[in-house]
């Protein structure tokens, strides 16, 4: 017998369509086990199954060799799993020893022993190797000192096995550093991790083992050093799709002509005169670390932002832009950061979130055309592949990768003139980011241009003409993509400057 | 890849939550007609008393609607109807006209809807404490100027068409609420700015990187309720023959009950404004029953209570179990 800390075995679920198919699942005492696959794959479902938030139609579930029964995160708990979630579920207001003892805080006399529960806290952040004070409140620490008392919460708790949902998605490379520091010193302890990513570097780098999932089925298993990227990513497409979509694609349009021109741009103390320009049919790629200043540039052109000085120029118009209004009236459209909180109202229709930014064009008279406006959201659908049971259904129904298809559909109604997109493919799957890809090439095609923001840096180098490096505010490169030859030269360039 | 799941038939999920208020009035309306039938609940003059009774708060329930579905709350709506009835009547006994009387009632409503909606805005106060402020304010206000009296209206044309009047047997306030309704929901349903609303309540950050100019959104919300509150009180002035301090007392009570009993979720984001008529007509013929029924005021007034909670409630059980199934 392996040393196996976890086993699932033949594990099927149901949501009328079929989500889990006899799934087997084995995780080892100490490793680190990647599980990948794309949006709607299982793996969520699979996770949640493990960790009590669904039951499971069949199947068995084994922790160090004992067959046990999960039906709740607090059975999940008992048997040293734990959750770490992609949306933290820290109570922002609250300190981090509070946090980490909510709902089982130590008490001494009827009250709340802060001094020991403070003095625990520290000694499991020490362990960690976490310099922090047990007393701060949790929103001021960043979200990659967050997501670490977050695992401080669950080993605080006894876990032995920890399953960490896309941990890295928002944290910098240095915080990403000093995760991985820390889930390597996690495993040496003998802490088993369940990874969740789409991010295959960091898989490569991390993880012992990986599982790739696609339709509910397990479809392939293996050491990591017995595979590579292209395996795993021909797995999570299955047979049919190429693997060309990061590759470079020669543009077939071109043009001298300046579209957007940035002058002397003042934002804040730190982001001052930021000066470039964005050429017809050009993708321009914005690069740098989280907190270089890309999304403050783009939403301050945008008008989401107010700037200290500079002009703002389209097609060689000066463009007074106070509020996104304006932006919009300019053709200049932005696919935010956060698509949950920022391009999406969550709890409205498909159709109401793709008409939103362009209804005022189905209304004639003051009445909305609704046969028009439902024929103009079905086109979008259509135009852009994005699956839904209904355009009537909420679109947080949706899977992450065709919510954002959704956020794109919206903003191309209007036509702009100028696309900016803020981390568009964060955390949707290959097969999505391939078509979102794609969008954006033939929109940039058709003579209109493109500002893209991306911390991958191989999807820059797959679709950019031009990438912009940004270090603290400051444009530090200006790099034509024929120019580079390799994502190390870029990477450095980032890094360093 | 997936197969495309695209239903062309566009299929439609049922809103439970917009539905229930109608069930509810149905299971209550038929109750009461059984129970309270030897009283003449169903009296055709009983039922036309129910809609002029209740006609202010259903008005007034249309403004409550934009402001709850853009997210927000209004609770000056009771003070200003009494100022605005007080304004009516003070300007139709100095100076007689009715034009300008009731220009003074809809203009001051107007005026503290713009300052609601200014004070929320610009000085990002919480609705529901800059309301509560202007509340008072306003009511205070109107005690002060009138030195708690009533201001007698002696003007028949102005109390027939705002409040006494009917046309063959229907009462007139009961068209004054079919055209506040049929404009609200045409503004509400069918124009761009009804969308606008319901995305600045939904998700005023996402409506905001839309292109969406949610401050403008939300003063034209407040703006609207005050305006209508305005009306409610040129309609109280119309009715009771009179503009007073009290009038109105606890009406934002009631107009947010009937709004969230029609189905505008008091977070926002969503809202029917059929619902709110509909819900300002159940509580109208609670009220109605309970007099007939002959019991105290105070046995009324719990029993009004427990029935809301209980409607919500209701409502909100079954949208729990339409989510789970």
């Amino acid at each position: 017998m392996d040393n196996y800390c976890l086993k699932l075995n033949k594990i099927s679920k149901s949501f009328g369509v079929k989500v889990l198919d006899d799934i087997d699942f084995a995780l080892r005492k100490g490793e680190i086990h990647a599980l990948v696959g794309g949006n709607g794959a299982g793996k969520s479902t699979l996770m949640k199954i493990m960790t009590g938030v669904y039951s499971k139609d069949s199947g068995t579930i084994e922790v160090n060799g004992h067959e046990v029964d999960i039906h709740n995160v607090e059975n999940a708990q008992n048997h040293g799993i734990a959750m770490i979630f992609q949306e933290l579920s820290l109570i922002q207001t609250m300190t981090i020893s509070e946090n980490i003892f909510l709902g089982r805080e130590i008490m001494k006399n009827g009250f709340r022993n802060t001094k020991k529960m403070n003095e625990e806290t520290s000694f499991i952040l020490n362990k960690m190797g976490l310099d922090l004070n047990p007393e701060i409140t949790v929103e001021h620490l960043s979200v990659g000192n967050q997501q670490m008392v977050e695992i401080a919460k669950a080993l605080s708790k006894n876990a032995k096995i920890l399953v960490l949902d896309e941990p890295t998605a928002s944290l910098t490379d240095n915080e990403t550093q000093k995760l991985f520091e820390i889930m390597h010193s996690l495993k040496t302890e003998g802490v088993s991790m369940i990874y969740i990513s789409h991010r295959m570097n960091e898989i490569f780098k991390i993880a012992d083992s990986v599982s790739v999932l696609r339709d509910g089925k397990l479809v392939f298993e293996s050491i990591i050093q017995e595979t590579s990227i292209e395996e795993i990513i021909l797995h999570m497409l299955g047979s049919t799709s190429d693997v060309n979509l990061l590759n470079w694609q020669e543009r077939s349009y071109s043009s001298d002509e300046v579209m957007l021109q940035v002058i002397d741009l003042s934002i804040n103390d730190q982001i001052t005169n930021i000066n470039f320009d964005v050429k017809k049919g050009e993708i321009l790629g914005l690069a740098g670390l989280m907190g270089s200043g890309r999304t403050e540039i783009v939403e301050t052109i945008f008008g989401i932002r107010k700037k200290l000085n500079g002009t703002v120029l389209l097609n060689g118009e000066n463009l007074e832009i106070n509020c996104s209004a304006d932006a919009v009236k300019a053709g200049i459209a932005l696919i935010p950061e956060d698509r949950r909180r920022q391009g999406l109202v969550l709890i409205h229709t498909l159709k109401d979130n793709i008409l939103l930014p362009n209804i005022k064009a189905y209304e004639h008279n003051g009445w909305i055309n609704e046969n028009q406006a439902v024929n103009a959201t079905q086109a979008k659908i259509d135009e852009f592949n994005i699956i839904a049971k209904s355009m009537f259904y909420p679109i947080n129904l949706l899977s992450g990768g065709n919510q954002q298809k959704a956020v794109i559909a919206k903003w191309m109604d209007i036509n702009p003139k100028v696309l900016m997109l803020d981390e568009p493919t964060a955390g949707i799957d290959i097969g999505a980011k391939e078509e979102i890809i794609n969008i954006v090439r033939n929109y940039a095609d058709q003579g209109n241009s493109v500002i893209f923001i991306s911390s991958e840096l191989s999807e820059l180098l797959a679709i950019c003409d031009r990438i912009l490096v940004l270090h603290d505010g400051v444009i530090s490169e200006n790099i034509l993509r024929k120019e580079i030859l390799k994502e190390e030269e870029l990477q450095y360039a980032i890094q360093v400057s | 890849m997936q197969s495309k799941l695209v239903n062309k038939k566009h299929a439609k999920p049922i809103p439970f939550d917009k539905l229930m208020v109608y069930i509810i009035f149905v299971i209550v309306f038929v109750f009461f007609s059984i129970l309270l039938e030897p009283k003449g609940f169903l009296n055709i003059t009983n039922l036309l008393n129910i809609l002029r009774q209740t006609a202010v708060i259903s008005i007034m329930a249309v403004g409550g609607t934009f402001v709850m579905a853009s997210g927000q709350i209004d609770l000056t709506v009771g003070a200003v109807a009494a100022m605005s009835s007080v304004f009516s009547a003070l300007v139709l006994q100095k100076n007689g006209s009715i034009i300008l009387s009731v220009l003074a009632g809809i203009c001051f409503g107007t005026f503290v809807g713009l300052i609601n909606g200014l004070l929320v805005t610009k000085l990002r106060l919480p609705a529901f404490l800059a309301t509560l402020g202007v509340m008072q304010l306003v009511r205070g206000s109107a005690m002060k100027i009138t030195d708690t009296s009533a201001i007698p209206i002696d003007n028949d044309t102005f109390t027939y068409i705002f409040g006494a009047g009917s046309v063959g047997s229907i009462p007139i306030l009961v068209f004054w609420t079919m055209l506040i309704y049929l404009i609200g929901a045409y503004i509400f349903y069918k124009s761009s700015f009804g969308r606008h609303v319901l995305a600045t309540g939904g998700n005023r950050l996402s409506a905001e990187y839309s292109g969406i100019k949610t401050e403008k959104v939300l003063i034209i919300s407040f703006i609207i309720s005050g305006l209508l509150a305005g009306l409610g009180g040129v309609l109280y002035a119309g009715r009771l023959s009179a503009g007073r301090f009290s009038y109105g007392d606890g009406d934002e009570m009631s107009v947010i009950a009937a709004v969230v009993l029609g189905g505008t979720a008091m977070s926002g984001g969503t809202g029917a404004i059929l619902g709110s008529l509909v819900g300002s007509l159940l509580m109208g013929i609670i009220n109605n029953a309970l007099i007939l029924a002959n019991l105290s005021s105070a046995e009324q007034m719990m029993i009004r209570g427990a029935i809301i909670v209980v409607s919500v409630a209701v409502s909100n059980l079954t949208q729990k179990i339409q989510k789970a199934a």
